[in-house]
């Protein structure tokens, strides 16, 4: 057999193949089989790209063109056009938004210029489902040298001497856990894998578990190693199944070449990892919950100390590290902890993945140097704020973050600088909120999620939020009083004080921080009972201009509750009281009479 | 599948598998390798290009230089087929014009290793989506 | 180990490793309110789960509020207890825990005695700042307990109670956020799990969500009834504590009062179970004596240790965990079964009237006889053997609800001839009770002599395994006493095991016995009333003229006119029972 010309790189990643994107994989073996090109290109399935705002995506190597929104049917126009005759499909190509230029190759485009792959580095690269691909790119390196050259102390100053800290949301330094870790003296000791990843709309470990399963793996038996744990267990939800698929396939590929098991390339070290399913319960992100959960108790967090570190899964020393952190680690022993200190800042090293969302031009799954600007994510990276609307605030931190807004967009990013402006990392969620937003409503949007994922064990937590989350709703329904405000203030701060773990003493930062930078919003809410960014329903009306309507009873006639009335040919008129405020009246209108202020 | 022993064995097999995902790799930063693209449409199969990019892509391998060699579009000049673009790092690139595969080799031994020119360029005026 | 010293509110305090703040605080007159902590010494209970945060404290250098109960004290921590912040957010949080209580205070079943009630109160609670939605739970009205769980209030102690005291395991946290409640798996019902009605989490729970099915409006509507004639009953450890109901030290006993006090309320006869108890003892004696004997002459079916069934809560738990122990306890009924048949058969023939038209209301110390009385073996043609069955904490309701001015009443014997009865029957209602009071018996029979000492110190106290070995003239006796279930699930663990050389194991659900049973008055986390109702039942037996059951006349009259012999026709067939497997019953809906 000769060698691969040509390889396509297919995105398999959970957006993308919801897109079809296996499809297109199918029609493209077709498509190559019709033109005997089969042993001259490669179709590789592989994790994540990240571009998801134009999935499915597709890579033709070694060229680097980078077709987006790609269907199933295009397979063949691709083959033919750019394998056989080596030309282009324009139509395909991504179209930069400001120079509205087809932009052919992924390295010129705005959306990867400034990222910097480290976690992501084999996702959209490899296929994940194949060991050798890994193995190509250095995997298990890493593990080869820290079990045959090093000692579990040496290989734990690496990771110290890194500055790593955990990318779940804390910024532990994660070096300093696992020598706690390693200190503790137990016959039997664990390492789990917290991907119980639970932020609304963040996909930042699904990504990585589905692109890149094995970076994960090693990095677990690295850490196995360091802090004399054979056992690693996976703590995923139950709700990422090709997340879990990908997982076991790489656990037994792992396993039969002996880099999981016993006596691990020849060395006296015994490492293997079991999977776990969690129910999808946000909490049980909270390290305590998740090992609860892990042993088949409720999901609940206990107070620490002690930490996990002394006493955790099944009462012996565990260390817990997120998806991502892992990520990381093979790289640090490959290239070195200096080398993945020049990457960053002052305090935060390396990278971060963010899940970029709302309203920007360019959503995904991104990964940025420490450091970087919000403006730089959202402008370079995000492409700017979609319709050409005027940015409004940034949420970062999923739930337990808070929105930052203008005066913040040059900040760097990073664990510090994030908690002082308000708001925190949290896992990577990055939700991009423009003029049209309710601050208001975004908040009441935050704290319906944690009312919901709320164990229930302490009072605040289960009741306050529940409480916060009703005047919330109160005042976006307009029925606001002016104490509210202040009762608001006062429980999100004894929510955030009195709370037993995280996700209680973090559930009110959407409401505080909502208030500090926009108590205009709150304020006109109650005490005008106006929404200033026409979100709140309530408190908007419907109404008829009478100098544009002509009188053509079009929207009398769609009105479902005969709130609009007047003689033919007349102006016609909403009567308030009766109005639900469907908006089927504005919609068919065709003279732009109807207005909603 | 036979269990891997020794880390040395892991490095000499991730050695022996990077082939597999070598034109990814190139791929992904063509600015630092050479690049070399055989125009292949009809005019330029129908004169034999496949079979030079074939050779190119097995002769440059053999001789373990890294490049990059794709295929592209008619660069219009029909009467020269088989005709490649070849880019070395930071330089502009050159078109040639009849290859064959004894021309390839010459351009290998003399252009790619060594600078030096070889007879045959073609001046360029053409346009493709990538230097539009 | 060294001392460690901190600072609570500007005072100086030098606690032992292993301190929490709230403790710590204890010891220097701090009271720390509380809502969720309890803890029982000695009886494996501490709850503890850090969930009202009804406790928190600021701690110098920490970022938030610390709860007290679960913060460990640590050399130089300072504390502040009365902060405006603690105050506000101590005072918010309880608000939050009202705006979800029904408030139903003027009906509830623990008015008065509701730790939430007495805390809003100390915290003086006058209006509710954050209003809302309140929950909505399914109710549940077991043969014993009411679970009204909107009056919950998650501090999570009938759990502690139920899994790790009892190792029932019904009762754990369901749902999330502000739907979680402690409940069956799946919201069953009690009487649909395995639950064994033992009624702990009754005696912990703080409000009224979990409180004992209330029969006082039938005991009424017993008492206006001309056509029946109503007989009480009262348990041993009811005496040693009815009187906390009406203000009185614990430990105070209130035989007299309470005798009179049920004829106030127009019993037509006042009886004493203990009565029963020494029956109780002339059978599970007997039968101990009887496997005995068979036993040390070599016979290898015979079943041993024999295991105690005075205890319903228990004999529910072995049906449910242990069946295929089922023919080693005693077959004996427990002493409010044997009073039930003995009233209805021996004592209405006396009466001359039909079974059909005596009431027989029990007083006890417990829930799980109310299950008990309503088993269908205990009853005859449908006419069960007791009728109804209350708790001690419903006998004082009705005497308050008589208008009864219980302190004051003079003391009043019992009814004969079902009154009477000796010491050995009053230490049933304690722990290690019902063993000691076999022994003292059973050693008389075996060895024909009169025992030397009557009180067995060996057997008696609140550890919650204990075994003592008495010398039956020459034939040592291996004792076990067991009380609390997670105590006896231990017990009977090494008993299937093999590894258990007890000849005799006496079992109680609760932990000290009936003294601490689920249907007392509430000891609110003190153990001190525990142990002092003990030691008054162990001075009402050493008060008693007769102490052993056997000498007991009206036992010896009983046994004479009516039932001939121990484990003889007419006695087995009204005084022992058989168990039940009922592991395979629990179905999930």
């Amino acid at each position: 057999m000769g060698k691969f010309k040509n390889h396509i790189l297919v995105c398999l990643g959970t957006g993308c193949r919801a897109s079809q994107s296996e499809e297109i994989i199918r029609n493209f073996k077709t498509a190559l089989e019709e033109n005997d090109l089969e042993n001259d290109v490669q179709i590789v399935g592989t994790g994540c790209f990240g571009f998801c705002e134009k999935g499915p995506v597709i890579k033709m190597v070694p060229d680097n063109t980078f077709y987006v929104l790609v269907n199933p049917e295009d397979a063949n126009e691709i083959v033919l056009e750019h394998i056989v005759k080596g030309r282009k499909v324009e139509r395909l190509l991504y179209v930069d938004p400001e120079t509205k230029k087809h932009v052919s190759d992924s390295k010129h485009m705005g959306f990867y210029k400034k990222q910097i792959r480290i976690a992501l580095r084999n996702c959209g690269f490899i296929n994940p489902e194949n060991i050798d691909e890994y193995i190509a790119r250095d995997g298990y390196a890493a593990l080869g040298s820290v079990i045959s050259e090093m000692t579990p102390q040496e290989a734990i100053n690496v990771v110290k001497d890194s500055e790593l800290r955990g990318r779940g949301g804390g910024g532990f330094p994660t070096g300093l856990k696992w020598e706690l870790t390693k200190k503790s003296n137990s016959d039997q000791k664990y390492v789990v894998c917290n991907a119980d990843e639970g932020d609304p709309g963040a996909f930042m470990d699904r990504s990585i578990l589905e692109g890149d399963p094995h970076s994960v793996l090693e990095a677990m038996a690295i850490c196995g190693y360091c802090i004399g744990a054979n056992v690693g267990v996976i703590y995923i939800r139950a709700e990422y199944p090709l997340a879990i698929q990908r997982l076991k396939i790489a656990i037994q590929q792992a396993r039969d070449y002996g880099l999981l098991g016993n006596e691990i390339l020849g060395s006296k070290f015994n490492f293997d990892i079991e999977i776990r399913y969690g129910a999808g319960a946000f909490v049980c992100g909270e390290e305590t919950a998740l090992i609860h959960s892990m042993e088949g108790l409720r999901g609940e967090p206990t107070v620490k100390p002690p930490f996990p570190a002394v006493s955790g899964y099944k009462g012996k020393p565990t260390n817990v590290n997120n998806v991502e952190t892992f990520a990381n680690i093979p790289p640090i022993f490959l290239k070195g902890s200096s080398w993945f200190k020049t990457i960053g800042n002052e305090k935060s090293k390396g990278t971060k993945v963010f899940a970029l969302a709302g309203k920007v031009n360019n959503v995904g799954l991104i990964e940025v140097p420490m450091g970087t600007t919000l403006r730089e994510v959202i402008f370079d990276i995000g492409g700017g704020i979609k319709d050409g609307k005027k940015f409004k605030a940034v949420q970062t931190g999923g739930p337990s973050g808070g929105c930052l807004t203008e005066k913040h967009l040059d900040t760097p990013i990073d664990y510090d600088n994030l908690i002082a402006s308000g708001s925190m990392m949290g896992s990577g969620g990055m939700v991009v909120l423009d003029e049209d937003d309710c601050m208001v409503d975004v908040a009441r949007f935050y704290l319906d999620f944690t009312v919901e994922e709320s164990c229930g064990k302490c009072a605040p937590c289960r009741i306050g939020n529940k409480r916060m989350n009703e005047m919330l709703e109160k005042i976006t329904m307009g029925k606001g009083e002016e104490d509210d405000i202040i009762r608001l203030k006062n429980l999100a701060n004894v929510i955030k004080d009195t709370s037993l773990c995280g996700l209680g003493q973090t559930s009110p930062n959407p409401v505080l921080s909502t208030m500090d930078n926009f108590m205009h919003e709150y304020v006109a809410h109650v005490h005008d009972k106006k929404c200033p960014a026409k979100q709140c329903k309530a408190l908007m009306q419907y109404s008829i201009d009478p100098n544009k309507c002509v009188g053509c009873t079009l929207c009398s006639r769609v009105c479902p509750v005969d709130a609009i009335s007047g003689e033919r040919k007349e102006p016609h008129k909403i009567n308030a009281a009766l109005c639900i405020k469907c908006g089927a009246c504005m919609e068919k209108c065709k003279f732009g009479a109807i207005s909603l202020s | 599948m036979a269990k891997v022993k020794t880390l040395a064995d892991l490095r000499k097999m991730s050695e022996d598998l990077k082939t597999k995902i070598q034109l990814r790799e190139k791929g992904d930063n063509p600015e630092s390798m050479i690049q070399l693209k055989v125009s292949m449409a009809t005019c330029g199969i129908a004169s034999g290009a496949k079979e030079v990019m074939d050779f190119f892509i097995e002769e440059l391998d053999k001789q373990n230089i890294d490049a990059v060699v794709t295929q592209t579009g008619c660069m219009g000049y029909c009467f020269a087929e088989p005709t490649i673009e070849i880019t070395l790092p930071g330089q502009d690139p050159i078109v040639y014009g009849f290859v064959n595969e004894l021309k390839a080799k010459e351009i290998i031994e003399k252009y790619v290793k060594n600078g030096e020119m070889v007879e045959g360029i073609i001046p360029t005026n053409y346009q493709t989506p990538d230097n539009q | 180990m060294e001392k460690i010293n901190i600072i609570i509110d500007d005072k100086q305090v030098a606690v032992e490793p292993g301190t929490t703040v709230l403790h710590a605080a204890r010891l220097i007159g701090i009271k720390i309110p509380t809502l969720c902590y309890m803890k029982l010494d000695d009886l494996n209970f501490e709850n503890k789960p850090g969930g009202c945060r009804i406790c928190v404290v600021e701690i110098e250098g920490r970022r938030n509020l610390a709860p007290a109960c679960k913060t460990e004290c640590t050399a130089g921590m300072k504390v502040k207890t009365n902060t405006i912040r603690v105050i506000n957010s101590r005072r918010t949080v309880l608000e939050l825990i009202l705006s979800n209580h029904p408030a139903e205070c003027l009906i509830c079943a623990k008015s008065g005695d509701c730790e939430l009630q007495s805390l809003a109160h100390k915290l003086g609670i006058r209006e509710i700042h954050y209003q809302g939605e309140k929950s909505k739970f399914k109710g549940d009205k077991s043969p014993s307990i009411i679970r009204e769980m909107e009056k919950c209030v998650m501090c999570r102690r009938c759990e502690t109670a139920c899994n790790e005291v009892q190792t029932v395991g019904v009762l754990s946290a369901i749902n999330r956020g502000f739907n979680s409640v402690v409940a069956p798996a799946f919201e069953m019902d009690f009487d649909k799990t395995t639950c064994t009605y033992c009624g702990q989490c009754v005696a912990v729970c703080p409000t009224g969500a979990l409180t004992e099915r209330d029969l006082t409006w039938r005991v009424i509507e017993a008492l206006v009834n001309p056509e029946k004639t109503v007989v009480v009953q009262t348990a041993p450890a009811v005496r040693a504590a009815l009187g906390e109901a009406f203000g009185m030290e614990p430990g105070t006993l209130v035989t007299g009062k309470m005798t009179a006090a049920l004829r106030k309320l127009g019993f037509n006869y006042v009886f004493d179970t203990d009565f029963a108890a020494d029956l109780t003892i002339m059978e599970e004696g007997t039968e101990i004596l009887d496997r005995l004997s068979k036993f040390l002459k070599g016979d290898k079916d015979v079943k041993l240790p024999i295991l105690t069934s005075c205890c319903p809560g228990w004999v529910n738990f072995l049906e449910h965990n242990f069946p295929e122990l089922k023919d080693v306890p005693s077959t004996a009924k427990s002493p409010q079964q044997m009073f039930g048949a003995i009233a209805k058969s021996y004592f209405a023939d006396k009466l001359g009237i039909k079974r059909e038209d005596m009431i027989v209301v029990s007083v006890m110390p417990c829930l799980a006889k109310k299950y008990e009385s309503m088993r269908p073996e205990f009853s005859v043609n449908g006419d069960p053997d007791v009728n109804i069955s209350i708790s001690t904490r419903e006998l004082a309701q009705l005497i308050r609800n008589a208008n009864i001015d219980f302190n004051s009443l003079p003391d009043e014997d019992f009814d004969s001839p079902l009154g009477a009865s000796t010491g050995a029957a009053v230490i049933f209602g304690t722990t290690g009770g019902v063993i000691e009071a076999a022994v003292r018996s059973a050693y008389e029979l075996f060895t024909k002599k009169q025992l030397p000492k009557l009180d067995f110190e060996e057997l008696r106290g609140l550890e919650g395994i204990r075994q003592a070995t008495i010398d039956f003239d020459g034939t040592p006796i291996n004792i076990g006493i067991a009380h609390g279930l997670g105590n006896a699930r231990k017990l009977l663990d090494d008993l299937k095991a093999g590894k258990c050389s007890f000849h005799a194991i006496e079992i109680m659900a609760c932990p000290g016995g009936c003294i601490g049973g689920g249907g007392q008055p509430y000891h609110h986390g003190n153990v001190e009333i525990l142990r002092k109702r003990q030691s008054a039942l162990y001075i009402e037996d050493k008060n008693k003229p007769l102490r052993k059951s056997h000498e007991n006349p009206f036992i010896v009259q009983l046994y004479d006119e009516f039932l001939g012999k121990p484990l003889e026709h007419k006695a087995h067939e009204l005084l022992h029972t058989h168990y039940f497997d009922k592991k395979k019953k629990i179905i999930i809906e």
